[in-house]
């Protein structure tokens, strides 16, 4: 498995995408910084361009880099290696490198400007965010076998968790707006890990009254340790259900 | 060795294999022909495990090739048509394989040397020509030593040189008792290999006879038109 990650990652090393994508969030992160003067609104400003760069990118990247590897792939499978070790190393290989493109880029200046929970919470969020990014993009690979339709169901995936989601959202308010919904809005997040992202970001940084009484009720339940315990682990579910369906149907793929 | 018992695929509509029960033993040379699209390819992929099929099984040395993976170690397999990584040179193709598969068993270097791959390993493969790119595929399938290959139109886009060394290399092979499966359609490049022929249409096995059989049945010498004979009497 080592072997095959290690092949990954050069060649992903070796395409240049990735080492943009670095670059770009590393002059946004300083730019965000230095426009504002207080360290705090710059982290804000911050996180509306991270929560959606880093999905969209590690959505459309890993996309088409699997895609691309099908010659890799093919040729790996005849070879005496599991189906599951070369999905899995796959996997692993582009999480990697995404994580730490994400890392470089963005974690780094954070630590410069702001050491403290808030910073922490961000750069452990924009990894999570990559790898469960990832790790749809690769079960949408493994059902279409179609490039462009594969690529396609993969910006609609994209746009679905960054715009269509909270629109929903905001149209069940509205609709049930004589209910008591503040609640439920809770297990409702949980279905996006872009907004479990956002709030737990949000909720650090002591914003949350500005959302209103929801905000009072997320900050009861998110703040406490249950909370954190809770959507921690249901961004890991979001990593390891999509990986584990892909790997299934990867074996049983005809190559 | 390997023994495929009522192998069913569908892809679609379409039956590309259809009952398949073929056995294969060790020192054999088995050739798989047919026409196009008769499903020699998928036999050959669900024997690797590229393809899965939706019923029967296939065994290997008496283990079931879906929960054992391992068995690939004893297989050098050449595709119809080589696909590698675009941005990999042919030293990257097989250095990588050599990683991943290498170690316990001796290289066997003799074709990398007989079709001087040597001077092109800084190429990478998409500038390859389909001759080179064919020339790899083989280098690589003997390169383990393992002792099942499986051949996919071996000789297709080589130059005659080329197909004249890949050749003698079967036979060697086939003298160290390795069991050898091959497709093609040039029939008369076969004659002096091979010691069975299988016969597909649409799917199913039609025959499975070794050469002096079919030679008995048919009353011709040359392979060609022993299968010939056997096409436009089936036909009728």
């Amino acid at each position: 498995m080592k072997k095959i990650i290690k092949y990954v990652m050069t060649d992903i090393l070796r395409n240049r995408i990735v080492l943009l994508y670095t670059i770009f969030l590393f002059i946004t992160s300083f730019s965000m910084f230095s426009l504002e003067d207080n360290t705090s609104k710059g982290l804000l400003s911050l996180l509306n361009i991270i929560l959606i760069i880093v999905p969209l990118v590690s959505m459309i990247f890993s996309t088409i880099y699997v895609y691309n590897s099908a010659e890799f792939i093919e040729l790996l499978v005849s070879q005496p290696l599991k189906r599951k070790t070369i999905w899995l190393s796959l996997f692993t290989g582009l999480a990697t490198s995404l994580s730490l493109a994400f890392f470089i880029g963005a974690g780094i200046p954070v630590l410069l400007y702001q050491r403290n929970t808030i910073g922490f919470m961000m750069i452990v969020m924009g990894i999570l965010l990559s790898i469960i990014f990832v790790a749809i993009a690769m079960l949408a690979v493994v059902k279409t076998r179609d490039k462009a339709k594969g690529i396609g169901v993969a910006i609609l995936l994209w746009l679905y968790f960054s715009l269509l989601f909270d629109g929903l959202v905001l149209f069940l308010l509205f609709q049930f707006a004589d209910y008591p919904l503040e609640k439920p809005m809770i297990a409702v997040t949980a279905f996006n890990p872009v907004d479990l992202g956002r709030i737990m970001i949000l909720l650090k940084m002591d914003v949350s009254a500005m959302m209103g009484y929801t905000g009072a009720i997320f900050k009861a339940f998110f703040g406490t340790y249950t909370g954190v315990l809770f959507s921690f682990s249901v961004m890991f579910l979001w990593i390891v259900v999509p990986v584990w369906f892909s790997t299934r149907k990867f074996n049983r793929k005809d190559l | 060795m390997i023994i495929a018992s009522n192998v069913s695929k569908k892809f679609g509509k379409l039956k590309a294999l259809d009952n398949v029960c073929v056995t294969c033993n060790k020192g054999e040379c088995i050739a798989l022909i047919g026409p196009n699209a008769s499903g020699k390819t998928t036999l050959i992929k669900t024997i690797l495990g590229m393809v899965v099929q939706d019923s029967g099984f296939i065994t290997f040395n008496g283990n079931n090739i879906l929960h054992h993976w391992q068995y690939r170690e004893q297989i050098g397999y050449m595709p119809q048509t080589g696909r590698y990584p675009d941005n990999m040179t042919i030293g990257n193709v097989l250095d990588m394989m050599k990683d991943i598969r290498g170690g316990k068993v001796t290289l066997d270097e003799d074709l990398v040397n007989a079709f001087e791959l040597k001077k092109l390993m800084n190429k990478r493969m998409r500038t390859l020509s389909g001759g080179t790119r064919q020339k790899v595929s083989a280098s690589l399938a003997f390169l383990f030593s393992p002792g099942v290959l499986i051949l996919d139109e071996p000789t297709a886009g080589l130059d005659p040189l080329a197909s004249e060394i890949l050749k003698e290399k079967i036979i060697t092979e086939k003298k160290k008792g390795k069991l050898i499966i091959i497709t093609s359609h040039i029939l008369s490049e076969l004659d002096d290999i091979i010691t069975q022929v299988v016969y597909m249409q649409e799917g199913q096995v039609c025959f499975h006879k070794s050469i002096g059989e079919l030679r008995t049945d048919t009353g011709e010498e040359k392979l060609n038109k022993a299968i010939a004979h056997f096409m436009s009497t089936t036909v009728k």
